[in-house]
């Protein structure tokens, strides 16, 4: 039985995509077949990010509809193994996100996949709770600044409130808090929240900080996964917040500025 | 924002203390008041008093109220109603304002006949407290109250061992306890309860208030943020302690 992970903020802009592409691209990269879907009806962009815009051919509306079925809608990535990209309709809105179509798609898609990656537009509307609903696992996108906070804050409470495990009263979703944009320099000028300032407010695990990075843009319009850039602190990042997802322990890395080692002490302590 | 608003007029619960009526002039009354009160005159002096009228066939004139009332203030009472009046017996009370009590009836038979214990009773002011509700189980919250929720306690306390976000509400009509840090907004004594209070381990509300009085955060002065805190209406202000200070 595959497990569903939810990439959710409540704020847009803040790495969803991204990150639900470098995400699914480094479990597959694993060894897990896994798929992402794209919940942002009508704003469809995963399938650029994953540079596959052209060969999309029927989306998940059309196998909500029932208008084409799974296989012929999910597409097959060229680079890695085991990933596949289902996405979305850029001519429809979120109402279409039909309740009984998505649980459909949802049971079959975890009969054959290990992970299912669920890529949440922003906002706390239908289209995003129609992403979160189906959720064993959340990974709150999160930018070190107070609205982005705040906005993950009513998101993690929307994922205890609103989730079918919430409902159902089954154990809640497993929450992991991912930081992104981080910039080490600007949190020492006092110009960005703190990794330890945003944990307080969210007490919510830390899954992994992602640093601010050009690497992440010109991957994005490359259609390229950031996790697939071995080099950049942006790709290592996700490749360390990917393992511990699974499991593994990590160091946490680029929670500081570069060449401090003598604060080594404190990474581990952010990494606990 | 009904809380915010909450009217002049509020419920409250008093204890006062029930004097049994036999007869209105019999010279036992003086005595047996004189001998309770010598027995403790602090806890006596000035106290409000009830008169219970069950067993008083007199006092159907203005004027056996009036000599009531004067024997009663030589003794430092002060008699503010009575209860189980006749409609005679009530309409000479109202002429000197005494107000209509009722209940407590079944408990006011010892009063000033029995000399020990003391002619305490409860009279519980039955009317005009419409919006102090009963008390209730309190609710114990252990998970972080996030942004855009509300939790509201009817007629009890709300505890909460986790932290409180930015943009979370908690309302309840008793007292709001917070074991973690306070950063949303608290509603304590929301029916009107002005003896409710918030406490916080940690005090970074957006907005506290008891019984309709309210301070937003930029009322609050910084050297009360970022550590345990109290909030209670004192003399009819909104009144931040720090700390588990006991004033």
């Amino acid at each position: 039985m595959g497990k569903v992970i939810v990439v959710t903020s409540g704020k847009g802009g803040v790495g969803k995509t991204t990150t639900s592409a470098a995400f699914a691209a480094g479990l597959a990269l694993r060894g897990h077949k896994t798929v992402v879907i794209d919940f942002d009806v009508g704003l469809r962009n995963l399938d650029l990010v994953m540079g596959c815009e052209r060969r999309v051919v029927f989306d998940f509306i059309n196998v909500i509809n029932g208008d084409a079925n799974l296989n012929q809608a999910l597409i097959r990535d060229k680079r890695i193994d085991n990933l596949y990209i289902f996405p979305t309709s850029q001519t429809r809105d979120k109402d279409a996100l039909k309740r009984e179509g998505v649980e459909r798609v949802m049971t079959e898609l975890k009969k054959d996949f290990e992970y299912i990656v669920c890529d949440s537009p922003a906002g706390i509307e239908h289209g995003a709770l129609t992403a979160l609903y189906h959720a064993d696992a959340a990974i709150i996108v999160t930018n070190p600044e107070v609205s982005s906070v705040r906005d993950s804050d009513r998101i993690i409470g929307l994922l205890a409130s609103k989730s079918r495990r919430a409902e159902k009263r089954e154990k809640p979703v497993e929450e992991h808090l991912l930081l992104t944009r981080y910039s080490p320099e600007r949190v020492q000028r006092g110009e960005m929240l703190s990794v330890e300032d945003v944990r307080e407010i969210l007490s919510v695990p830390l899954l992994g900080i992602i640093p601010e990075s050009e690497t992440v843009l010109k991957a994005s319009n490359t259609g390229m996964p950031v996790i697939l850039d071995a080099q950049s602190p942006a790709g290592r990042a996700y490749d360390d917040a990917v393992a511990r997802f699974a499991g593994e322990q990590r160091e946490m890395r680029f929670a500081l500025p570069e060449r401090r080692g003598f604060l080594r002490g404190w990474f581990g302590r952010a990494a606990s | 924002m009904t809380v915010m608003m909450a009217s002049r007029v509020q419920g409250g619960i008093f204890t006062l203390m029930v004097v049994r009526i036999g007869d209105p002039y019999d010279p036992t009354l003086n005595r047996e008041l004189e001998e309770q009160v010598a027995r403790s005159p602090g806890f006596f002096a000035e106290a409000p008093v009830v008169l219970d009228l069950k067993d008083c066939l007199g006092c159907t004139a203005v004027a056996d109220f009036t000599a009531l009332k004067q024997l009663l203030s030589r003794h430092r009472l002060i008699p503010v109603g009575v209860q189980n009046a006749s409609t005679l017996q009530m309409r000479a009370a109202k002429a000197v304002d005494l107000a209509p009590f009722n209940g407590a009836q079944s408990h006011a038979r010892r009063a000033a006949v029995e000399p020990a214990p003391p002619a305490v009773e409860r009279a519980p002011r039955a009317p005009a407290e419409p919006r102090v509700a009963a008390a209730s189980r309190p609710r114990l919250v252990t998970q972080p109250v996030r942004s855009g929720t509300q939790i509201y306690v009817r007629g009890g306390d709300l505890i909460v061992v986790a932290p409180v976000s930015a943009g979370a509400e908690l309302i309840a009509d008793g007292h709001i306890h917070v074991y973690g840090t306070l950063r949303g907004r608290a509603i304590a004594g929301a029916a009107g309860d002005r003896d409710a209070r918030i406490f916080a381990h940690r005090f970074e509300p957006e907005l506290v208030s008891v019984a309709g009085r309210y301070l937003v955060s930029d009322a609050i002065e910084p050297e009360h943020l970022n550590r345990e805190a109290q909030v209670a209406l004192i003399d009819d202000r909104l009144t931040i302690l720090p700390g588990w200070s006991r004033s």
